[in-house]
């Protein structure tokens, strides 16, 4: 029922504008560090913080090009290869986490194994650890198999942090859906993979799109992992924006908020498009109908 | 292909064999848990009870349970569980205050409804990081906004991150501000799972909007605010990279949380061991809170039923 009618009542621009307001005001935080973008290094840092100023674009352009000091050219920064990074390693683990975990997902649902539940719940304690405990053997055994620095390391250990999320929220999809008309089509002669990919994933289609949202907002933006296992060819935004804090003049703040502001686009763009899945997901499933 | 046809009967058939495929189908993601996850866990265990540091080259002694009593009794340890334990509830309250009141708004369906969301939405999208910096920029008592605003009301210089109090509520505010939307999802899908005609029936009985809230909307959205609770307060209690860019856990050590410190232990002291053992009593502390998290999914899941 909630599907069809999901909101309660109905109202008009004047509530648009109210909304939009107080959305607004709380958005503000954002709006300022967009703000702080298109700022000189004098702007930024004015007393009293200024509102209006004449914008630049000069911060966008050294997130990419920085003029050295030495020679006075302008010197490409490795920012591309770092939203690149970013991107890839991002998009690939949650990909493969939502991958491997509706097969375990579609498992747990419909074949369940002695210790099912003791299964499940491991499977979350590991996403519920403080990431502190892990770190030190993780860094270990990285320097030790040579996964240090490689794109395949932060990859599996990014899917092994999204894993239980994965498992859980698509199990309560594949619990939702009704089993008599998977052993009707069965009847009809479908075989096992012809259930799955045929009445099973489309059905709960929504329910993945708002699982990888979640977790594309989660990993998007992990940082203590990215820092100590990237290396110069694998680092990811977030470390990149941690590096430009440091330096003796102090921070750039115009710098950075570039960067945070480019940063943002992606995941801004990828969760407005799939705003309404997310809503329908985010319940963990325990919505039913 | 051909080749697994030629082994039909053997190896291949036994694993597809149909009383196999539920533990086929969950192998892959067992398998990457277990190297990346639990195969660590279980290394920093052992380490918990040595005195190994990733600093020295000596071969660790074995130490029994000394690090846990070292740990335990290390009054260090119960300040920053306190101080965890302020941020935590403090900011768990405020996201459950904004995160239910935003819901409340955005339940209505109104024009461009999907784009102001957006707008609530997008704090939860930046890394903590930038908020961290940001933030501290905005407290900072010479440019940053807040201080600006504040100091149209007063003359006094304003200094949140000078006291232990302030620099807690600075905290408090840049990790409620992020994670509100959160909850106001979940409350947001409790609300509008609530069947209409209840809501009709009411209006027939002419019932308040005080009453219609608690005996329809409440029980609805009961067990997934417990869940936001939970949720959150399992998320909070890990709470590092903000506390660490904002306070680095000063004033002195008042705003240093669990995390912080075992990280301190853990990278700058180099106690490795001693802060692994550290890292299972806050594992232990967030089973617990697992199990609690379990329960309210599941007495959700039999309300609905």
């Amino acid at each position: 029922m909630a599907r069809r009618n999901r909101e309660i009542g109905k109202a008009g621009w004047g509530y648009t504008a109210i909304t939009s307001v107080v959305g607004f005001i709380y958005f503000f935080p954002v709006f300022w560090i967009i703000l702080t973008a298109f700022k000189t290094r004098t702007d930024a840092l004015a007393t009293p913080p200024k509102l209006f100023f004449t914008p630049t674009l000069d911060n966008f352009t050294s997130v990419f090009y920085r003029a050295s000091i030495t020679t006075g050219t302008s010197q490409a920064t490795d920012m591309g290869l770092y939203f690149f990074n970013s991107i890839f390693i991002a998009g690939t683990s949650v990909g493969l986490a939502l991958i491997v975990g509706t097969l375990a997902a579609y498992a747990f649902s419909r074949y369940p194994l002695r210790g099912n539940d003791t299964y499940l719940f491991i499977i979350l304690t590991t996403r519920m650890m403080p990431p502190i405990v892990v770190i030190i053997p993780i860094f270990l055994m990285f320097r030790l198999s040579g996964l240090a620095g490689s794109y395949w390391g932060i990859i599996l250990l990014y899917t092994a942090f999204n894993i239980p999320f994965s498992v859980w929220l698509v199990k309560s999809f594949f619990d939702e859906l009704n089993p008599e008309i998977e052993d009707a089509a069965r009847m009809d002669g479908a075989t096992e993979g012809r259930v799955f990919f045929r009445f099973c994933i489309p059905q709960i289609l929504a329910g993945l799109s708002a699982t990888f949202v979640f977790g594309l907002i989660l990993t998007w933006n992990e940082f203590l992992f990215a820092l100590l296992l990237t290396g110069v060819e694998t680092r990811t935004v977030p470390v990149a924006m941690a590096r430009t804090l440091g330096g003796e003049v102090g921070v750039d703040y115009g710098l950075l908020a570039a960067i945070v502001t480019l940063f943002l686009i992606p995941i801004f763009f990828v969760t407005f498009l799939l705003q309404n899945q997310l809503l329908r997901g985010v319940t963990f499933g325990t919505v039913k109908k | 292909m051909a080749d697994a046809a030629h082994h039909r009967g053997g190896f291949g058939a036994w694993l597809l064999d149909p009383k196999r495929r539920g533990a086929l189908l969950v192998t892959p993601a067992i398998a990457i848990l277990f190297v990346m996850n639990i195969f660590p866990l279980m290394w920093s265990f052992g380490l918990s009870f040595f005195n190994y540091k990733a600093s020295s080259l000596k071969v660790p002694k074995f130490k029994g349970l000394d690090n846990y009593h070292d740990v335990l009794t290390d009054e260090k340890v119960w300040e920053r569980f306190q101080t965890t334990a302020i941020i935590v509830s403090a900011s768990v309250v405020l996201q459950l205050i904004i995160g239910f009141l935003l819901a409340l708004m955005f339940a209505k369906a109104f024009p461009m409804r999907r784009i102001v969301l957006m707008l609530v939405l997008t704090p939860m999208m930046l890394s903590f990081v930038s908020v961290g910096v940001f933030f501290k920029l905005f407290y900072e008592p010479t440019f940053g906004i807040v201080s600006f605003v504040i100091n149209l009301f007063t003359e006094e210089r304003f200094v949140l991150l000078g006291s232990p109090e302030g620099a807690i509520a600075g905290i408090v505010i840049a990790d409620a501000w992020m994670w509100s939307p959160f909850v106001m999802l979940l409350v947001l899908a409790g609300l509008v799972s609530v069947p209409k005609y209840l809501y009709e029936a009411a209006e027939i009985d002419r019932a308040s909007a005080w009453r219609r809230f608690w005996t329809i909307t409440f029980p609805y959205i009961k067990s997934l605010l417990l869940l936001a609770v939970l949720f959150r307060t399992i998320e909070t209690f890990k709470l590092f990279d903000i506390v660490y860019i904002i306070t680095e856990g000063g004033p002195g050590s008042t705003t240093e949380t669990i995390a912080v410190y075992l990280y301190r232990t853990a990278f700058q002291f180099f106690k490795t061991s001693q802060s692994s053992a550290l890292a299972y009593i806050v594992l232990f502390i967030v089973i617990v809170l697992t199990n609690l998290y379990l329960y309210a999914v599941n007495r959700r899941a039999e309300e609905i039923d």
